[in-house]
């Protein structure tokens, strides 16, 4: 039994040396030479500045909009990206899915809340419906994509705002929109983030300033 | 269709793989040289050489559960004492504090016991160290004490008139270093190449678009990811796990890390059937699973992409096509746009099947019937493919009490494998069998009878309780997936759900032990046309009939105040608000 | 005495199915449906299509069983069968629930409550009435058995003097006394013959008539049994059996059930069962703050009655019926089981080990032709094969005297005055008769060959093609001149062909035992389709195989009778010693067959396959039934779960798949099926399933649809048939 004591306790020090020290330092070490910007994050810089990953969602809605349950308005000249239940703690950015079921009134009424936000905002005929992904949060609160139809209803609005042809945002959205892997993994999406960046660039606001620094 | 395609890829796949993983864990463990020795057995050497261990002398099956489990406690502590004293301990760049006994004993038993359940939000919680030293090392170490118990019940099955199991060292450190740990560093390198950070850099300041400066969580993602999904464990880096951009960041990723949950049961069930001599035999029981992993996949890909009346009613289409435009359609809540209902229905199957507990999408929030599916799944005792070596013990335990039952109707003494199944082979399997519905039923019957659990509840009625449910559901299997909405870093749940994890895995495993013991003691029957075939169609059907049937006869009621109730009022149109 | 003893005799004989009896009779035959109590039975010739219900349901045993069903309900008697148990407990909790409610303090329906707590009491009587019944059935048997047991004062031999004579009851004499029986009188215990030649009748035993010669020094004559009459002449016998440890002590003990020990399946599935029970408790106890939560709180007699629904109440109530019936069917057949543990270990058995001779043949080898030889006449080979045999007893000389006859020789008992009988001894292997000089003998091929210094080749030709037709060769000399050779021809019973082929079906190999040689075993083996056989096989070699048998993970059974066979006998899984058979025999088997009839192993295999096929088949059948007594009761329970004010109709109305008219309605419904069932499988437990020799996988998919989907499918219609009912009278 003592013997079988020793053993255990070495053991666990021996394999937490091999695969808690050595393994993920190797890999680190592995990682930064080989891909140092994945390794690091996929991080985006504007003017020297991060303003972001490539991989982490942002919202472009202003969230201290406080008239009912709505995940909040769209920044104006930006895609709307999907709901979020991410967080800030501390200042860290925490993920999270919204976990509402499906019979649970407040997410019946958050979407109800959202749709009537996008009807309203981006004009909406009756005949236009609203694609589920646009009105539902996502899974981390971080998801960067929208779905292409989620990007068509907010083209000519975009466009207004910005001052610029609908026909050149339907082009740029085309540019950020990535098909299935290989026919068949994954969905069509919309890189909201890319998609924004890139309407920045080519079309700023006329009065700048929403664009932030 | 892409839901088909992608079904029969990823089945595809895990099939084409099943053999030479198998094969390879059957040299493995039985000694055999393989590819991977020039590389690694210096490596083996020198661990038994440090540790002690004579890798020639075999143990009794108490022997080795007394190792198995002093191996544990060494770990629990180890868990323990990295998250109590982080905030003094190098690679905590946030200088992250140290985690309150409760819900350090949560973790603890949480990561060692292959259930990897989280109460914390990581981002805020945990330092790299904790992480690295802590986590990642449960996510190889209480994997490989998975499948070294199962290798225990094959060679039980293997061997005649034999008191010994194998050495737990041995099984342990072969399946670290020969198994775990070669697939990970292959995994880890593809995923940082897809995008999954690694780096002990401090969390990065970012001044979004909108203007507000949040910090974007950095750390050793990868290295943590890969043994997390090979190993069955399934406790993210982040509090979103898969669904979490920086831990699943593509469709493709996504298809590799469902790989890699099934990949090791999968090859399990061809090392089974090699080790006790009958291919035939291991094909059976992934004949089985395959068919009940259907099933699941059917019923929750279906419901979800249905999608929640109730949100058609709030205005908002779940149509594949809107517009003229592509969307996922269904029900969207809670899931990630690039991965949309296919593959979040097809790796929620896959997680619960397994007891790997990643998720890439909140079951929480998804249908009734699509979220009863995971929950079923544990509930079952996670044998569809399941855990890395626990949904093969566990299937082989359905398998005796299926040829017990059922055997009996050819009018012999049922023997499996040649092992007659005798009175101390059905108390263990019985002993086995009766752990979930204690666990499960038994906490969740206390947590809906106690104020302070039921607030812990995010949604009210059916819903509520599916969440307790799916709770203990998931700690006693070992799971680690969650109904998440539920606030569980509570007074009430860390201890329980701490105790459902224990019960879960070593009132299951040391039975299991016993079970190997006594059958590698047996003699091995002649088969003959008398014998009942555990091969063929029948046998497959009746296995996968006992599974269910077990199932149904345990849940039924609680499932039918829980998802199923929902399901009807959710098509009556009838919601529900915490009061 | 002596009617009492010919009725046993009757009901003992009237089941053992004759030697070349088919396989098929087992549990399908109207002879095996049936246990026939003394004196009821039909006699076989008249097996009518009623008898066997009859049978069944005797108002002999029915009666007393009713009775012995309410003694039952003495929970210390429920002790051992947990499922009931708990039923019983259910049954009182819901007594007091309905005494409550009548006291007004309850919030249920009177009627609903009694009805309830009604049923559950039925439940637990229908489960003792089938053990009742299946005890009532051995014990039937027991009390004529014990009949025979006659107190007899027994002459006892004080130090072997046959003039010392001491009179002592039979119960009191000791294993080594020396017993002294006459003509009439009843051997008091089971013993060996010392001295004396006597007829002795066991008819008591095994219901055969016709008396048996009992004799010292022979093996198998010089056993005899306690309870069997002495007919002529005397005997004087050592006892060997202890008091009360007599045959028909432990016979009876046996039918009765008395010395009836779980079997470790037996034990297994009760394991199992009790295990399934404290799921369905968990299920059952933890529900509650649940429905609660739910807001449609169960009350404790709807509780109630979803457990005992849900536990196997249906195998649990018929599993003892189920072993004791086995025990009795065996007996049925005139076999004894030492040992519950014994008729399971048939019903696994690998290997089949038989002699050939009495089992596969008759035994009794008959001339069937005499061939002579070059230049001798057939009437000359004749003639010397009749004076060879004249003075010859076995079957065989009798046989040549009868073919010689037959073929107009005749047999001239004078000839034997004067002459030397030559006896066969194992070494010269031969025999005959010597008169005036001239020697007539008889014997095997090789014998004659070392008299006669070389065989003449058309006699070896003879010989050859002789025991190429699985015959035995005898030649025959005179003055050491071959006369030619007789056709001593071995029989294969009709039948074991197809017999041996089901046991192959069933995955049993058969492997035939003889002393002949190669060249006639080959032959015999293949007439009589046997899948192996060991040639100029000596005693030790059946230990040997059974042995390399067992050694490869087989089972093994054989039948013997000598006291040689005994080793072999104790070393076999299954041990079937013949009651003719020596005593050493039979206490080195787990089994006796009283009729003697090695064949009868087949039957003993079918008998244990079918005792855990029934297990198997009522427990399977049982778990299934849950599945729709869930949808009867489920929805009933959580009619008002999460009831919302727009909420009129429950939302749980669509799992109601059959459509049962009122909560109440339905949770009776399923607790009277659930009783119901007991009484009706009462048959199947008694009788057994129905079985025929077929693979395994056959069988499974069979019964596996029988018992299994009839199983899931049985109880919806039950279900919603008596729910019909109910309605129909106003119940619901």
């Amino acid at each position: 039994m003592l013997a079988q004591i020793r053993t255990a306790v070495l053991m666990i020090v021996v394999l937490t040396v091999l695969t808690g020290i050595a393994y993920p330092l190797a890999i680190t070490g592995v990682a930064q030479v080989l891909f140092p910007d994945q390794a690091d994050g996929s991080l985006i810089e504007r003017d020297g500045v991060v303003i972001g990953s490539e991989l982490i969602g942002q919202g472009f809605v202003d969230r201290t909009d406080e008239d009912g349950p709505t995940y909040g308005r769209t920044l104006a000249g930006y895609f709307r990206g999907r709901p979020s239940a991410a967080f800030v703690e501390d200042g860290i950015l925490v993920s999270s899915g919204s976990n509402y079921g499906p019979t649970n009134r407040v997410l019946i009424d958050r979407v109800a809340a959202d749709v009537a936000v996008v009807r309203q905002e981006n004009g909406l005929a009756a005949a236009i419906e609203i694609p589920i992904d646009l009105v539902t949060a996502s899974a981390s609160g971080l998801d960067p994509h929208i779905s292409p139809a989620s990007a068509a209803i907010q083209i000519a609005r975009v466009a207004r705002e910005r001052g610029v042809d609908e026909a050149r945002v339907r082009e740029l959205v085309n540019d950020h929109t990535e098909g299935r892997t290989l026919g068949f993994l994954g969905e069509p999406r919309v890189h909201v983030l890319n998609l924004n960046l890139a309407l920045d660039e080519e079309a700023p606001m006329p009065a700048a300033g929403a664009a932030g620094g | 269709m892409s839901n088909a395609l992608l079904l029969i890829a990823y089945f595809g796949v895990l099939l084409a793989m099943t053999k030479p993983v198998g094969l390879f864990m059957a040299r493995v463990f039985s000694g055999e040289r393989t590819v991977l020795h020039p590389v690694v057995a210096p490596v083996e050497r020198g661990i038994y050489r440090l540790t002690g261990v004579d890798e020639t002398k075999e143990m009794r099956w108490t022997t080795y559960a007394v190792a198995m489990l002093l191996f544990n406690l060494a770990g629990f502590l180890v868990v323990y004492l990295l998250q109590r004293l982080q905030r003094g301990l190098p690679l905590n760049p946030r200088e992250l504090s140290g985690i309150e006994p409760r819900s350090a004993f949560n973790t603890a038993v949480s990561f060692v016991t292959n259930t990897n359940w989280q109460g914390y939000y990581p981002e805020i919680t945990m330092g790299y160290l904790t992480q690295m030293s802590g986590l990642t090392v449960q996510n190889f170490v209480s994997a490989a004490t998975g499948i070294a118990v199962a290798i225990a019940l094959v060679r039980g099955f293997a061997r005649r008139s034999s008191r010994e199991i194998g050495n737990f060292w041995v099984d342990l450190t072969r399946a670290t270093l020969y198994v775990l740990l070669p697939l990970s560093i292959v995994m880890a390198v593809f995923l940082v190449a897809r995008g999954v950070p690694q780096n002990l850099n401090d969390y990065t300041a970012a001044v979004g678009l909108g203007g507000e400066t949040v910090l974007i969580p950095q750390g050793p993602v990868a290295s943590q990811e890969a043994p997390k999904m090979i190993g069955t464990n399934g406790g993210g880096f982040f509090n979103a796990n898969s669904a979490h951009p920086y831990e699943n960041p593509t469709p493709l990723t996504n298809f590799v890390q469902m790989v890699a949950i099934f990949l090791i049961p999968a090859g399990l069930t061809y090392t089974f059937g090699r080790m006790v001599g009958n291919t035939k035999q291991g094909w059976a029981i992934f004949a089985a699973m395959s068919a009940l992993f259907f099933v699941g996949v059917a019923v929750t890909t279906v419901a979800e992409q249905s999608g929640n009346p109730l949100l058609t009613d709030a205005g908002a289409s779940q149509e594949t096509t809107v517009n003229g435009e592509s969307t996922p359609g269904g029900n969207m809540e809670s899931k990630e746009t690039r991965f949309g209902i296919a593959a979040s229905s097809l790796f929620a199957v896959i997680t619960t099947a397994a007891s790997c507990g990643a998720v890439n999408a909140m079951h929480d929030s998804f249908t009734p019937l699509g979220g009863m599916v995971p929950l079923a799944n544990i509930g079952l005792g996670e044998v569809i493919f399941g855990g890395v070596g626990a949904g093969l013990y566990g299937i082989l335990v359905y398998s005796v009490l299926a040829i017990f039952i059922a055997g009996l109707m050819v009018g012999r003494t049922p023997e499996y494998l040649g092992k007659k199944i005798e009175p101390y082979d059905v108390k263990m399997a019985m002993l086995v069998t009766l752990v979930l519905p204690l666990s499960i039923l038994g906490f969740t019957g206390v947590a809906m009878a106690t104020d302070e659990a039921l607030a812990s509840r995010w949604n009210p009625a059916a819903h509520g309780l599916s969440e307790i449910l799916y709770a203990f559901t998931s700690a006693t299997g070992n799971n680690g997936s969650a109904f998440a909405g539920i606030s569980a870093n509570t007074p009430f749940f860390n201890p329980t759900l701490g105790m459902a994890m224990l019960i879960g895995r070593f009132l299951m495993i040391v039975p299991i032990l016993a079970l190997a013991g006594n059958l590698a003691h047996k003699q091995r029957a002649t088969v003959t046309a008398g014998t009942f075939p555990t091969t063929g169609p029948l046998w497959i059907g009746l296995l996968v009939g006992v599974i269910l049937i077990v199932g149904a006869l345990t849940y039924f009621p609680a499932y039918t105040l829980g998802p199923v109730v929902e399901h009807f009022q959710m098509r009556n149109g009838i919601t529900f608000s915490l009061e | 005495m002596d009617t009492e003893r010919n009725t046993i005799t009757s009901g003992a004989v009237a089941t053992g199915g004759s030697p070349g009896g088919s396989i098929r009779e087992v549990g399908l035959g109207p002879d095996s449906q049936g246990l026939p109590p003394a004196g009821q039975r039909p006699s076989s010739g008249d097996s009518g299509k009623k008898a066997p219900k009859r049978n069944l349901f005797d108002p002999g045993i029915v009666r007393p069983a009713l009775a012995e069903s309410l003694r039952k309900t003495n929970p210390r008697h429920l002790w051992h069968n947990p499922v009931m148990l708990i039923v019983e407990i259910g049954a009182v909790i819901t007594t007091v629930a309905l005494a409550t409610n009548i006291a007004g303090d309850g919030e249920e329906q009177i009627w609903f409550v009694a009805a309830i707590a009604a049923w559950l009491w039925f439940t637990v009587l229908f489960a003792n009435f089938a053990e009742a019944m299946a005890e009532g059935r051995g014990k039937a048997q027991a009390e004529a058995l014990r009949r025979t047991r006659t107190e007899t004062l027994a002459q006892v031999m004080i130090g072997g003097d046959r003039a010392r004579i001491e009179r002592r009851a039979s119960a009191d004499l000791r294993a080594g006394d020396l017993v002294l029986v006459e003509a009439n009188d009843t051997i008091p215990s089971d013993g060996e013959v010392v001295e004396g030649v006597a007829y002795v009748s066991e008819a008591a035993i095994t219901g055969e008539s016709a008396p048996v010669l009992k004799e010292p020094g022979t093996d198998i004559a010089s056993s005899v049994t306690g309870g069997t009459q002495v007919v002529s002449d005397w005997l004087v016998v050592r006892i060997t059996a202890e008091p009360g440890r007599t045959f028909l002590d432990r016979m009876i003990a046996l039918v009765e059930g008395a010395s009836r020990q779980k079997t470790p399946n037996e034990i297994a599935l009760n394991i199992l069962l009790a295990g399934l029970t404290i799921v369905f408790l968990i299920v059952v106890v933890t529900l509650s703050p649940l429905a609660e939560y739910a807001g449609s709180p169960a009350s404790i007699t709807v509780l109630v009655a979803l457990l005992v629904t849900l536990i196997p109440t249906t195998i649990g109530g018929l599993l003892s019926a189920i072993g004791i019936a086995g025990m009795d069917r065996l007996v049925q057949r005139n076999v004894l089981a030492t040992s519950g543990r014994a008729v399971e270990a048939a019903g696994d058995i690998d290997v089949l080990l038989l002699d050939k001779t009495g089992t596969i043949t008759y035994g009794a080898r008959m001339a069937a032709e005499f061939i002579p030889a070059a230049g001798v006449s057939e009437a000359e080979l004749t003639a010397a094969a009749l004076r060879s045999s004249l003075a010859d007893e076995t079957p065989e000389g009798k046989s040549i005297v009868l073919l010689a006859e037959r073929m107009g020789q005749r047999a001239d008992r004078a000839y034997l005055e004067g002459a030397e009988l030559v006896p066969f001894t194992a070494e010269t292997r031969m025999s005959g008769i010597r008169r005036d000089g001239r020697a007539t003998m008889k014997g095997a091929i090789d014998a004659v060959g070392r008299i006669v210094g070389t065989i003449p080749a058309d006699i070896q030709e003879a010989s050859n093609r002789v025991a190429a037709a699985g015959g035995t060769p005898l030649a025959v000399i005179e003055d050491n001149r071959p006369l030619g050779v007789i056709y001593l021809k071995d029989t294969v019973k009709p039948g074991m062909r197809e017999r041996f082929d089901e046991l192959r079906a069933m995955g049993i190999r058969t492997i035939m035992i003889t002393g002949d040689n190669p060249l006639t075993a080959t032959t015999i083996a293949a007439e009589a389709g046997v899948d192996d056989f060991v040639a100029e096989a000596k005693p030790e070699d059946k230990i040997r195989i059974i042995r390399e048998q067992q050694a490869e993970g087989r089972l093994v059974a054989m039948t013997g009778d000598g006291t040689n066979d005994a080793p072999a006998l104790a070393q076999s899984d299954v041990g079937v010693a013949m009651n003719t058979g020596t005593a050493a025999a039979k206490e080195a088997g787990n089994m006796v067959d009283l009729d003697s009839d090695p064949t009868k192993l087949i039957e003993i295999v079918a008998i244990g396959k079918q005792l855990l096929m029934t297990r198997g088949a009522l427990t399977t059948f049982s778990i299934a039934n849950d599945v729709a007594k869930y949808f009867a009761i489920i929805p009933a329970m959580f009619a008002g779960a999460y009831a919302t004010d727009r909420d009129d109709a429950s939302a749980l109305d669509a799992l109601n798949v059959m459509d049962l008219t009122s909560p109440e309605s339905a949770i009776l419904s399923a607790i009277i099926f659930n009783a119901l069932i007991i009484v009706a499988l009462i048959p199947i437990a008694l009788r057994g399933v129905a079985y025929r020799p077929m693979s395994a996988a056959a069988l499974l998919r069979r019964n596996l649809l029988v018992y299994g989907v009839g199983g899931i499918v049985a109880p919806f219609v039950g279900i919603k048939a008596i729910d019909v009912i109910l309605t129909g009278i106003g119940m619901a």
